[in-house]
């Protein structure tokens, strides 16, 4: 298993970068990932969406869907694409420290 | 970032139940994943942006071999066919119809019209065919809003450039 420096913080990582250990996470290295993947600052709208992406995946053990967010955390698809353009499912995966969303919807 | 954005870019020809699912799924995977995605609508695939057509398709038990007993419910019948006199009978599509509706409404899977919009608010851009519309004698208005415009194949392939094409 790969490792990774992410925030002054080693952690596993999978071949795409995604964390494998969801206990490794913390909130700066959320804001690390989302500089990664083009989003300069996380803003409250973004904490509320990894937040619920957190709690969901804590539980379940998976990252919720696009659509198990948007029902779930009261956000809209609109805000989601907003929020984290350019494939939100992925993006918000990453940056929750959780692997990719395994529905398909 | 010199990186091109993926396009992916979906021609939906028909107007079954089941054959409306297959843009859907891969267009909304697409999306969530940052690729481009661009439908167009032709023939029977118009009744999936059609107003009065959206909720209503169907799907039809007769002369489809790949429809078995079991999906009706009966377990274990994976090989028995269900026979084509019995998809005759008034209500069978129906039937067969609520029940394909019922299993993607436990699974979560959204109705049509919901799909297509959640994926408008993604940023998939919606297209209608003109021959289809003139043939069918249909107008913008006959769509749902998502639709951008009615266009033409060769619209279609300059609007497609680059992409990859999937035909359904």
């Amino acid at each position: 298993m790969a490792t990774k420096t992410i925030a002054t913080k080693i952690v596993q990582v999978n071949e795409e970068g995604f964390m494998t250990n969801p206990a490794e996470w913390t909130k700066e290295i959320a804001a690390e990932i989302a500089k990664e993947d083009g989003i300069a600052e996380l803003t409250a709208a973004h904490w509320k969406v990894i937040e619920f992406c957190r709690k969901e995946g804590m539980t379940s053990g998976k990252a919720p869907t696009l659509r198990q967010i948007t029902s779930g955390a009261g956000v809209t698809t609109k805000e989601m694409f907003a929020l984290f353009p350019k494939g939100p499912a992925k993006k918000v995966a990453h940056i929750s420290g959780l692997g990719k969303p395994e529905g398909c919807v | 970032m010199t990186e091109q954005t993926r396009k992916v870019a979906f021609i939906c020809s028909k107007g079954d139940l089941d054959m409306a699912y297959p843009a859907l799924v891969m267009g909304w995977a697409a999306l969530g994943n940052g690729i481009d995605v661009t439908i167009f609508f032709t023939f029977w695939g118009m009744d999936m942006i059609r107003k009065t057509r959206q909720d209503h398709l169907e799907v039809a038990p007769l002369a489809n071999t790949a429809m078995k007993m079991s999906m009706m419910g009966i377990k274990g019948a994976d090989n028995a066919g269900i026979p084509n006199i019995m998809g005759m009978l008034p209500g069978m599509t129906a039937f067969a119809t609520k029940l394909m509706k019922d299993k993607m409404k436990t699974l979560g899977v959204p109705p049509i019209g919901e799909y297509l919009q959640m994926m408008v608010d993604g940023g998939a851009k919606l297209y209608a065919c003109k021959m289809s519309v003139d043939m069918f004698g249909l107008k913008k208005e006959d769509f749902v809003d998502g639709v951008i415009d009615i266009v033409t194949a060769g619209d279609f392939m300059d609007m497609t450039e680059g992409a990859q094409v999937i035909f359904i």
